[in-house]
């Protein structure tokens, strides 16, 4: 097995050109997983890991540009209130010693339908930056998962950041797993709300052959505050928009039965975490103000 | 290839380490540190846990090109002179070993926490352990030993 090791993001794009079919390796926690229990021995890895301008994060245009190698350890401490959501999701990854090698362009590669980074931003509306030697592309987070651990980075493609406006508003992060540490989510839900424009993002994790949006839940959140006037003057939202959320994030799912959970517990539990997140979210809006966070 | 990385102040080098093998094994058997514990292969356990560069990780997911150059401390390198740390000190006063399997990784974790967080709540030392598991003493010895650490530390 061949080892590279490049030093600049150039030479790592030239070889993964050169390289189509070598894997990618940044922290290791799902690369080294399936090299240790021999699932699958690629021909070569490309270890990403020194690569200083994917360490890296900065502002422009009013987006953040966050490099794919910035750890979730990283991104809790340093981007924690730009990001809230991102990061609530990044601590209930693995433990401090998988937080302090995982990364998000690592859950993004391995595009688990269960990656906690995945529902905030979907809610938050981010995109994924792929890059190769023929140049780069975003591509909308909505579109970048194809199916379960498959996505349309392309063979010579290797993820270089995510782009995502910094938090408009209020964001909330839920996930249910066996226990608090160390779990895979058996589901997971995200929500963004921006007042200052009226919308309302949201993420459903584990619960369909990929991450995905709750489309219809967000529009009918959005339609039904903005005619009520909410968004300017935040009052307590009624139960029965709260249930219909609820409903329309579950439909939103198509969950299926596995080692880690039925369908139809998964189904039970979205509406309760559409249902809390939505709540919680809300109470910091009515806190708050209409604030962004920056 | 041929690896080269400091343990414990202590430079080594060696020769036809496979690219794809883990720091923990490079660790184990090819350097003869057997502090680091082999269980889970997939960062599930904690009981590998090694400081890569002054950073908590479990050296079963670190591939061995990656500590390259690299600094290493594991658990043999805690203590100084021939005496154990204050955490190890406090493990042993403590009773919070049984089988002992668990410890080395509990041990570097818990002096991960104390150098980061001299004065943890017991939250905070539950979140900082959370990955490290132990399946025969239970952990309220281990929170007595990390409060004890801290005291001491402090």
């Amino acid at each position: 097995m061949d080892f590279h090791s490049p030093r600049t993001w150039a030479d790592a794009l030239a070889l993964k050109a050169e390289h189509p079919e070598a894997v990618p390796i940044a922290g290791g926690t799902d690369v080294m997983v399936e090299l240790n229990f021999n699932r699958h021995r690629p021909p070569a890895l490309i270890d990403i890991s020194a690569v200083p301008e994917l360490a890296q994060w900065d502002r422009a245009d009013g987006h953040l540009r966050v490099g794919a190698g910035v750890s979730y350890t990283r991104l809790v401490r340093e981007l924690g209130p730009r990001l809230p959501g991102l990061a609530m999701a990044a601590r209930t990854v693995g433990s401090p010693q998988i937080r302090n090698r995982g990364t998000v362009g690592g859950n993004l590669g391995s595009a688990s339908p269960a990656g906690d980074a995945h529902p905030p931003l979907l809610a938050g509306r981010a995109s994924v930056e792929l890059a190769s030697v023929r140049g780069t592309r975003l591509v909308p987070v909505e579109e970048f998962f194809t199916g379960p651990k498959r996505s349309v980075l392309a063979a010579d493609e290797l993820i270089s950041a995510f782009v995502v406006r910094p938090a408009p508003g209020p964001e909330q992060f839920c996930k249910v797993g066996t226990r608090n540490a160390m779990v895979i989510a058996v589901a997971s839900f995200a929500i963004s709300l921006d007042p200052e424009h009226g919308r309302v993002g949201t993420g459903i994790g584990s619960a369909a052959p990929t991450p995905r949006r709750a489309a219809g839940a967000e529009e009918l959140l959005e339609a039904e505050l903005s005619a009520a006037g909410m968004w300017e003057r935040p009052r307590p939202l009624p139960d029965g928009l709260l249930h219909r959320f609820a409903e329309l994030v579950t439909s939103a799912a198509s969950p299926i039965d596995d080692v880690r959970g039925s369908a139809a517990y998964r189904r039970h539990a979205l509406a309760i975490m559409a249902r809390r997140a939505l709540s919680w979210a809300w109470a910091d809006l009515m806190r708050n103000g209409n604030a962004p966070c920056n | 290839m041929q690896l080269r990385l400091e343990v414990n102040g202590v430079p080594y080098e060696t020769d036809d380490v496979w690219e794809g093998e883990s720091l923990l094994y490079v660790l184990r058997e090819r350097l003869g540190l057997w502090g680091s514990k082999n269980a889970c292969e997939q960062g599930e356990c904690g009981s590998c846990s090694v400081l890569l560069d002054g950073e908590l990780v479990c050296s079963c997911l670190v591939a061995a090109g990656q500590a390259q150059g690299r600094h290493v401390v594991t658990v043999e390198g805690l203590g100084r002179d021939g005496r154990m740390s204050a955490v190890q000190e406090a493990f042993l006063e403590a009773g919070a070993v049984q089988c002992g399997f668990c410890t080395p990784g509990l041990v570097v974790a818990t002096e991960d926490l104390l150098r980061h967080n001299p004065a943890p709540s017991d939250v905070e030392i539950r979140e900082a352990l959370a990955g490290n598991l132990c399946r025969c003493t239970g952990y309220e010895k281990v929170l007595d030993a990390v409060r004890a650490a801290a005291g001491t530390s402090r």
